[in-house]
């Protein structure tokens, strides 16, 4: 089952890169892979990242295994999340 | 499929030949194109001075043009160079300063309000230029903006999407901007516009559409940049330009072509693309670059990344149906 996280992110790749298409990105997919993204789209996704779930991505953390496809971007945000929340909140 | 050995020398470069094939089919090519002869703007750099020097040989002295289109940020050797490259060919040109066009189009202030969004300290006597850097394991680019204070500190902060782009966007008026005033000196004098890019500007799509990237004839744009500065040579190209390294001169700070868009330096970059074309396997091509294989194969995704990525830099306008225009004798 999909999340609403990367629904989020999905309608924006829908959105933003394939001109409102319909078409299926699946959880797994690597946007590099698909050419769903360039460079340009690459910048966009990011500042769209951080904007959405307001977290701040280092340059060292610009890698496939956190930002290549829903299922990574969602489990690196939940680590992101998860590191920004002080202990006992 | 290449069959000779890999390495420097497939590079090679029959130049007497090579000036002489290129000479005939410049002759050829305006004429065909119904023009007298040629403009060609100069920038002091080993492209723009190859080809002013292969338009005089080709055309005769009387029927070149060469336009030097200086503005703030052109470093201050571009001007001395571009008259010595036209003053050495024999060619007339002339000097149009577009910094007051730029300043009145607003190129600068553009640009620097966008700068301003990063840095707004950013102001007179501050430099800057955009370098690229590598992400996603090497497979994607992205840049950062690199700024100078008056006092010689340097900052860096990496560039969301809506100012690189309104910073690439600005300084691109000065390459379109520079063609308009080519085509000006072209239409009155009813000569065609000579654009000079080298293979791998042409290529990797290293240029600024209706900008540098628009000509009528671009004849080194065959050439591998490692020939073209053995052209220089063959063509007595002063030392200092031969052994200039290559620039964008477009940012106020000095700004290398590999810092700004290319992977490697021309050198090495030549050697990947031209075994990329021939399908050189990685292995082979590596050690020949100083890279690992694996290294290779990511500058091979390199090259198909920025052709993929550029390809509409090619493109002419889409049409819903084609139109059948065969005039062109």
């Amino acid at each position: 089952m999909t999340s609403d996280l990367k629904q989020q992110v999905r309608q924006f790749i829908l959105d933003n890169f394939m001109m409102g298409s319909k078409a299926e990105v699946p959880d797994d997919a690597s946007f590099m892979d698909r050419h769903i993204i360039d460079s340009t789209g690459f910048l966009e996704l990011i500042s769209f990242v951080e904007q959405s779930f307001d977290i701040q991505i280092s340059d060292d953390e610009m890698v496939p295994e956190n930002l290549d496809s829903l299922n990574n971007i969602e489990r690196f945000v939940q680590k992101k999340r998860a590191a920004g929340i002080p202990a006992g909140r | 499929m290449y069959e000779q050995r890999f390495g420097p020398e497939v590079l090679a470069l029959d130049c007497a030949g090579e000036t002489a094939r290129i000479g005939q089919w410049l002759v050829d090519s305006v004429a065909r194109l119904g023009r007298r002869g040629v403009v060609v703007a100069i920038s002091g750099g080993i492209d723009s001075s190859v080809c002013a020097a292969l338009a005089a040989r080709a055309f005769g002295r009387s029927r070149v043009l060469g336009l030097l289109l200086p503005e703030r940020d052109s470093s201050s050797a571009s001007a001395r160079l571009g008259r010595q490259v036209a003053e050495q060919a024999g060619i007339d040109y002339l000097v149009e300063d577009i910094a007051p066009t730029l300043d009145a189009i607003g190129c600068y202030r553009r640009r620097d309000a966008a700068i301003g969004v990063l840095f707004p300290e950013y102001g007179p006597g501050w430099k800057s230029k955009i370098v690229i850097a590598s992400g996603m394991g090497g497979k994607m680019h992205y840049f950062k903006l690199v700024v100078q204070q008056p006092d010689g500190t340097v900052h860096e902060k990496r560039l969301p999407p809506k100012e690189y782009l309104e910073i690439v966007a600005a300084t691109s008026f000065k390459q379109r901007v520079r063609k308009t005033l080519e085509y000006f000196h072209a239409d009155r004098l009813n000569y065609a516009v000579i654009g000079t890019p080298n293979r791998l500007e042409y290529d990797q799509g290293f240029f600024v559409k209706n900008g540098d990237g628009s000509a009528d004839v671009k004849p080194i744009a065959h050439l591998y940049k490692t020939q073209v500065y053995a052209l220089a040579r063959h063509l007595q190209i002063s030392e200092e330009i031969c052994n200039a390294r290559p620039t964008t001169d477009t940012y106020s700070m000095a700004q290398g072509q590999d810092e700004f868009y290319f992977a490697l330096p021309y050198e090495r970059m030549d050697l990947a693309l031209w075994a990329y074309n021939h399908n050189v396997a990685t292995a082979e091509l590596a050690p020949h670059i100083g890279l690992s294989a694996e290294q290779a194969k990511a500058i091979y995704a390199d090259i198909e990344s920025k052709r993929r990525a550029t390809a509409h830099l090619h493109e002419r306008p889409l049409l819903l149906e084609k139109i059948a225009l065969d005039l062109m004798p």
